[in-house]
């Protein structure tokens, strides 16, 4: 199997001195669908921003092969589309086509390029028709969706979301889940909800502290309850839990 | 929460919506540098700038009792600047008043400053006021780009459109937040409360941008600006631009020519 992700020994600090991540090692093969559970401030959203090259420190990254540094970011970030948790953060522009658009015309496409990747991203979240509104005037759910579109947009290998489901609704959050099921692409996904886990992935790593401290099938992790019980992931109590 | 929108009304359709963003902005800064450069006392000129514009937003099926309730929104500021020009100009006196040490004399000139003062501003703020109802903020925001104003305020105003109301939603959720637990307390105590918020509120806007940002470079921006318009130049904008640019023009000259005879 073709390794698009391989991270070696990377630790990473904020400047204000707190130690994030903790000598990951790490390796995601194509195709995979890749859930990263951990209790609060235990580093995932740390560990996202660096397969976008948003944080990198050297060498310890590599993406499709090619070790991540400042002169392959621009090369990078094509491939690797961050869905950012917060979608008022991922959508910046005054409408939504711009937003869809954004990356495209970043990466230099032409007019009619750009328009074509816009409409084919509307299409696969099912926003068809959106392009003119402006974000603030949509449902959260909606925001969810184009907030994914702006990604899709750039024809990404490999997607990685930050909590794709936090604040939405069971309905929102299933047809969000079918979504994902469709796409292609790799997919790494932080999270808490521990059903779209059971539904969507294969493989479940748990990072605590900034370490990885379990990794393996989800279906072996998600049933051994001490393990979860110790990074804070199941009730206390014996009692079983999701 | 739902808001409405800033640029209300930008999106019925009329002579006016139709037009370039492009031919409006300019014909909207020609109009007030027109308005401002008119010399006081051009009543002629006066009354046919209000009739350009006051036709152009009949003609914009704009609803003129909005209109007007806006072009006001602006008079108190200027109120408070014009309000003591008659006080200083010197002039023919209107009347003197002895106020305990001072003595205050108004002139006929420095009312005629005020009235001008007043005049100038309304026409404007109509202007704009029919710039802003009839092009949407978006086809605003290109045509300033395309006019090659600097790319940063352009993004600057762009932010702004798209955040205000996350902002605004921000604040009221923190002020229902105080208000469920606030029991009274003295007014030092609540400006207090009040001074904190608006901290949090700056520093809470200062990580949303850290954020932005980061959702930005994410999707290879580099820090240039580009963007896809769909602006075009018609021959409506053509005609428009000439006429109404050759109106303002002839007006502000026999204007001139008027009064410096």
């Amino acid at each position: 199997m073709e390794e698009v992700i391989r991270i070696e020994d990377l630790s990473f600090s904020y400047p204000d001195g707190r130690q994030a991540l903790r000598s990951i090692h790490l390796t995601v093969t194509r195709g995979e669908t890749m859930a990263l559970i951990g209790p609060n401030g235990a580093g995932k959203s740390t560990l996202l921003l660096h397969l976008n090259g948003i944080f990198y420190s050297n060498g310890a990254v590599q993406i499709l092969g090619k070790a991540l540094n400042e002169n392959n970011l621009r090369w990078v970030r094509a491939r690797v589309g961050l869905v950012f948790q917060d979608p008022d953060d991922q959508l910046f522009c005054p409408t939504v086509f711009d937003d869809v658009a954004f990356g495209p015309i970043n990466m230099g496409y032409s007019k009619p390029r750009v328009c074509e990747a816009v409409k084919k991203a509307l299409e696969w979240v099912g926003m068809a028709g959106y392009e003119q509104r402006s974000p603030h005037h949509l449902s959260f759910g909606e925001k969810k969706r184009i907030a994914i579109a702006t990604v899709l947009s750039m024809s990404p290998e490999i997607l990685v979301f930050d909590e794709p489901t936090s604040n939405l609704d069971p309905r929102g959050k299933w047809s969000l889940i079918r979504l994902f099921q469709k796409l292609p692409a790799t997919k790494v996904i932080a999270t808490h909800d521990l059903e779209l886990v059971r539904a969507l992935c294969s493989r479940t790593i748990i990072l605590d502290h900034g370490r990885i401290v379990a990794d393996g099938l989800t279906n072996q992790i998600l049933a051994d309850i001490e393990l979860l019980q110790a990074s804070g992931l199941a009730p206390e109590d014996t009692a079983r839990g999701t | 929460m739902k808001h409405s929108f800033l640029d209300q009304y930008s999106d019925r359709d009329s002579f006016s919506h139709r037009l370039d963003a492009r031919t409006k902005l300019l014909f909207t800064l020609l109009f007030i540098i027109s308005v401002v450069v008119t010399p006081p006392g051009g009543w002629f000129a006066f009354a046919l700038y209000l009739t350009v514009i006051a036709s152009l937003v009949l003609f914009s099926k704009l609803p003129v009792g909005y209109v007007l309730k806006r072009s006001l929104a602006v008079m108190p500021f200027v109120l408070m600047i014009a309000v003591f020009a008659p006080f200083f100009k010197e002039g023919e006196v209107a009347g003197s008043y002895n106020i305990w040490l001072w003595q205050l004399t108004v002139t006929y000139s420095g009312i005629q400053v005020v009235i001008n003062i007043l005049i100038k501003a309304w026409l404007s703020m109509f202007s704009l006021i029919w710039l802003t109802s009839t092009t949407k903020l978006t086809h605003l925001l290109h045509a300033l780009r395309r006019l090659r104003f600097p790319h940063v305020l352009v993004m600057i105003l762009s932010f702004m459109y798209r955040y205000i109301f996350v902002i605004v939603d921000e604040t009221m959720r923190m002020k229902q937040a105080r208000d469920s637990r606030s029991f009274g307390g003295g007014r030092l105590w609540q400006l207090r409360t009040i001074g904190r918020m608006i901290g949090i509120l700056f520093i809470r806007s200062y990580e949303r941008g850290e954020r932005v940002y980061a959702a930005m470079v994410a999707r290879c921006f580099d820090g240039q600006s580009r963007t896809l318009d769909s602006l075009s130049f018609k021959k409506a904008d053509a005609i428009f631009g000439i006429c109404l640019g050759l109106i303002l023009v002839s007006t502000s000259v026999v204007n001139l020519l008027v009064l410096s005879q």
